[in-house]
């Protein structure tokens, strides 16, 4: 308990720096450590699960990108800081958003006991999916449309993050760049790190179907790893026009969805699994899924085409 | 009170906060943080709801658990789209004297 109200007072406190912090540098850096923070909470909440979820996309990967932004960013910002909100409406917004919090904070200590739960029927059907993950069964199966229009809203995001790019890079290479220090310590640093990484990426997303772990926590880490090579300048991002990245990118939805529509042939519905060949199915699936969503996340990061084709 | 129930005050607390600062901040870039913050704050509050629902022998209801999964991939993916636009929006404030005149016929 102590440990409990300890850790709510350390994210509470993360929390309003990253709010009141002077510049947005110290503001991404503060929620970074919320992110990791909150990844503390999930394992108190007895969600593993949600915890790598959490400290791999929700502290690394969006801090990473917000890092990168608040850097760009620099200097631009400035005059904006100029106009800053009037007394009398920061306490009016203040006055509401306590009370937002206030009726949260009622609906949390009104919350019916005992809780309704669906762990029951998760535990019941377990066996039928050949899982060991109660929270991997319900990705793969139970639930298995949210995953399947989850890798297809990844896309449309990259597909719009891509269609802002400038008309004369138009499908030319991600991000602008950079080139190796082959004597340099980020260079060396990453060498040795990332062959564990990819190492560890694929071992947590082999594990999910028995253990914590599973293909978004596993793509991460892929995708992690190769946003470090390329900011060491060790790969450079594909162009983005070439058939083979967009295939690895519409592989994942892909297969997802045929094995989806066999469902109808092989157990009467949409995304059903025959009984057993379920874990086989899964995998079928899991493995494309995983690698679509490993490239599309990188590419997110990358952001849209900043230098022509040829460069 | 149960350790649950804290977390489930703190992440009532986090959205207000999270509130405030998406509509103090002027910049962009901090208010996309702000969203960010309420994001964390409700799904730890379904993250309560799933530690609650905890039965036959799981932590928590892993019906919930795997909805903030999803949702985390999601926000990640609204999150870089609104960094695109960001950046965008300043490359052309960057060069929209020049380019205004271009587009005019």
């Amino acid at each position: 308990m102590a440990l409990d109200v300890g850790l709510v007072l350390f994210v509470l406190g993360v929390a309003v720096w990253t709010v009141a912090a002077r510049d947005a540098f110290s503001a991404v850096i503060g929620f970074v450590v919320y992110g990791l923070l909150l990844a503390l909470v999930w394992m108190r909440l007895a969600a593993p699960d949600v915890a790598l979820t959490e400290a791999a996309i929700g502290s690394g990967l969006t801090g990473g990108l917000l890092l990168g932004t608040s850097t760009r960013l620099r200097g631009t910002e400035t005059p904006a800081t100029g106009k800053k909100s009037v007394t009398g409406l920061r306490l009016a917004a203040a006055l509401l958003c306590s009370l937002a919090s206030i009726g949260l904070a009622m609906i949390v200590l009104l919350l019916p006991e005992p809780a309704p739960t669906l762990a029951p029927q998760a535990a019941a059907n377990m066996a039928a999916t050949g899982l060991g993950n109660p929270v991997t069964a319900v990705l793969m199966a139970y639930r298995a449309i949210d995953t399947l229009f989850e890798t297809v809203v990844l896309l449309l995001a990259l597909l719009g993050v891509w269609s802002l790019t400038p008309d004369r890079f138009w499908g030319g290479l991600p991000g602008r760049g950079r080139n190796a220090d082959p004597e340099g310590v980020l260079t060396f640093a990453v060498q040795l790190l990332v062959p564990v990484g990819i190492l560890i990426g694929v071992h947590i997303f082999w594990v999910g179907s028995v253990a914590p772990g599973g293909e978004f926590q596993g793509a991460t880490i892929l995708a992690a790893m190769w946003i470090l090579a390329a900011m060491a300048g060790l790969v450079d991002a594909p162009r983005v026009s070439r058939r083979g990245l967009r295939l690895m990118l519409v592989a994942g939805p892909a297969v997802f969805f045929a094995i989806g529509l066999a469902g109808f042939a092989m157990a009467g519905a949409f995304l059903a699994y025959p009984e057993a060949h379920a874990k086989l199915l899964i995998l079928t699936i899991e493995v494309p899924v995983t690698l679509s969503i490993a490239v599309t996340l990188a590419l997110l990061v990358a952001g849209p085409p900043e230098r022509t084709p040829q460069q | 009170m149960s350790g649950a129930t804290v977390y489930g005050l703190c992440s009532a607390a986090l959205v207000g906060l999270g509130l405030f600062g998406l509509i103090v901040h002027p910049e962009p870039l901090r208010k996309i943080l702000a969203f960010n913050l309420i994001g964390g704050g409700v799904f730890l509050l379904f993250g309560v709801v799933a530690r609650k629902g905890a039965a036959a022998g799981f932590g928590g209801d892993p019906v919930p658990q795997a909805l903030v999964i999803t949702g985390l991939v999601v926000a990640f993916a609204a999150t870089a789209l609104a960094v695109g636009l960001l950046l965008r929006l300043s490359q052309e404030a960057d060069v929209q004297p020049r380019s205004r005149m271009d587009s005019q016929p």
